[in-house]
């Protein structure tokens, strides 16, 4: 297209659209080195004491620690169970196919809530209100759409005769899938994982419900936000939005693009 | 061994002679921990939790949830809100999706990244920093005092407009991915064209680009339309418990109330409020992207 008043009128408004896109990120920034004892903006000083208060409470350190392991568990879990469905609904032709993918892609569509109450139900019954791996099951649910995503998107542009070259040399199915299937679709692989993880990781909504006393980061945001603004929330903020940030870079450099981990 | 004979077909295309009935049981089974999870922890609670609602043998439940007037009230205001997100996600979104597909290359990435971050920064903290900006002495109201636009604070937060701006922020990107892909999957060369013959810019968007990018608006919208049904962070934090939607009320019953029946029959409306609006809108897409 060429460069004219519309295209330039187009421009000013999308600037302006990033304005507020980017604003929530860029304004907890300042708040997170404020030196007020309370909410201030502008900041009257700078300080660090925000950050020294995140890192000196065992309490958030404890919710930091939980809600990565949880998050790290989820995204192994997801993978072991959405790569092998994937390749069962990109490559399998079964009766039922089409409900196998509905299933697997209806936990984006329903209602967390409806997950949530649910679950809470079922895990009051169980007692696993409040246990960890409780909380990795349920996200795993949610998880799972992520995982199936962007591997079928994965396999659906994957060379088959790569693998048929393998077999024709003598490879095993085994080893065809190890040496040759899987290590092409390595970039998937990590888009679906960090994916999965950072889904987790800033999960509220199911931790709200299932997490009990042992709190994830999320919740503990939440019932702080609730109680009271003080700044220490803007520097956990402030860490999620640089690791965030850092797992895009990843997928940027070793996912499948950052437009596959979009969708 | 079938699948050996599977492995040995061309990829994209469907040969359903040479593949034949493979055998429901092992093109299947590599599903099956994942299904086996689904069900247990996926459909089995809901349904559970749904039968809740007519535990008694009676729809009590709903005549409660769709004849009193206090919970009308709370489906009328999802809806409208909803639906007031969708109009502005799209009205915001369709611009940035189209700049982000017809520009360079390096800054179509540089555009996808401001779009994907925020996409990926959590709820919560995006919640949180609009707290900030949006109060009564948050950020925008100090500057609009400080200039001398406005002498009191205008409320922008625990109101309506609070949940709608935190609203609109989560849910953008949910549009712009697929305007974004439908201006792509358009032939350039139609625009080539259009140009050549001497149309304005003005009506190679109303003409061309609009009507051919019809389904990704649709598509879009029925994403954000269905995800603001059921949100719930948003409206519990910049609500303020002054704007009730269906997700909160089911919430607060079960955490305060401890109604499981009644939460159970709100969440059954939401669901099928969901999934039909769903449906209906993937029935109209088949219909109509037909190429």
């Amino acid at each position: 297209m060429k460069p004219n008043g519309n295209r330039r009128l187009l421009v000013a408004l999308c600037t302006l659209i990033y304005v507020f896109l980017m604003l929530p990120l860029v304004v907890v920034f300042p708040i997170s080195l404020s030196s007020a004892p309370y909410m201030q903006f502008p900041p009257p000083g700078l300080s660090t004491q925000w950050y020294e208060r995140y890192l000196d409470d065992p309490q958030w350190i404890d919710a930091t620690v939980r809600s990565l392991y949880v998050g790290g568990a989820t995204a192994v879990l997801a993978l072991l169970l959405g790569v092998p469905l994937a390749f069962s609904l990109a490559r399998g032709r079964y009766a039922g196919r089409i409900a196998v993918d509905r299933l697997a892609l209806a936990p984006l569509i329903v209602p967390v809530i409806i997950l949530s109450v649910g679950l809470y139900g079922l895990f009051a019954k169980l007692k696993l209100i409040g246990e960890w791996y409780g909380l990795v099951v349920a996200h795993t649910v949610l998880a799972l759409p992520f995982v199936v995503l962007v591997m079928m998107a994965g396999l659906r542009d994957f060379d088959r005769a790569l693998e048929q070259a393998a077999e024709g040399l003598g490879a095993s199915r085994l080893q065809t899938l190890f040496r040759v299937t899987l290590p092409l679709l390595r970039p998937s692989l990590v888009s679906a994982g960090l994916l999965a993880f950072i889904s987790s990781f800033d999960e509220l909504v199911v931790a709200l419900f299932l997490a009990g006393p042992n709190m994830t980061l999320p919740k503990k945001m939440f019932d702080n936000i609730l109680m009271e603004i003080d700044p220490t929330i803007a520097a956990v903020s402030v860490m999620q939005i640089v690791l965030v940030s850092i797992v895009l870079v990843l997928i940027g450099r070793f996912g499948r693009g950052l437009q596959g981990s979009a969708r | 061994m079938s699948s050996r004979t599977a492995g040995g077909l061309p990829p994209p295309l469907p040969s359903p002679v040479r593949r034949g009935r493979a055998g429901w049981g092992r093109a299947a089974l590599p599903a099956l921990p994942a299904l086996v999870l689904l069900f247990a922890f996926f459909l089995f609670p809901v349904v559970r939790m749904l039968g809740f609602s007519i535990e008694d043998g009676s729809l009590d439940w709903y005549a409660k949830a769709l004849g009193e007037e206090l919970y009308l009230r709370v489906f009328w205001n999802t809806f409208e809100i909803a639906l007031l997100v969708t109009v502005i996600c799209l009205l915001v979104g369709y611009p940035l999706g189209f700049l982000i597909a017809t520009t360079t290359p390096g800054w179509a990435t540089l555009g996808f990244i401001f779009v994907l971050l925020p996409l990926w920064t959590s709820v919560l903290v995006r919640t949180y920093a609009w707290m900030v900006l949006l109060g009564r002495n948050g950020v925008f109201n100090r500057w609009l005092i400080e200039a001398g636009v406005i002498a009191d604070p205008i409320p922008m937060l625990n109101n309506f407009t609070g949940v709608l701006i935190g609203m609109v922020h989560v849910l953008l990107p949910y549009m712009v991915l697929p305007v974004y892909g439908a201006v792509r999957r358009l032939d350039p060369a139609l625009v080539a064209a259009a140009e050549g013959l001497g149309a304005s810019s003005w009506s190679i968007f109303w003409r061309i680009y609009l009507p051919l990018t019809l389904p990704g608006i649709f598509a879009g919208a029925t994403i954000v339309f269905v995800l603001s049904l059921g949100f719930f962070i948003t409206p519990a934090l910049l609500g303020g418990g002054k704007v009730m939607m269906l997700a909160v009320l089911i919430e607060q019953q079960i955490h305060q109330t401890l109604n499981w029946p009644f939460a159970a029959a709100l969440s059954a409306v939401l669901l099928a409020l969901t999934l039909g609006v769903y449906s209906l809108a993937q029935a109209f897409t088949r219909q109509e992207a037909r190429p």
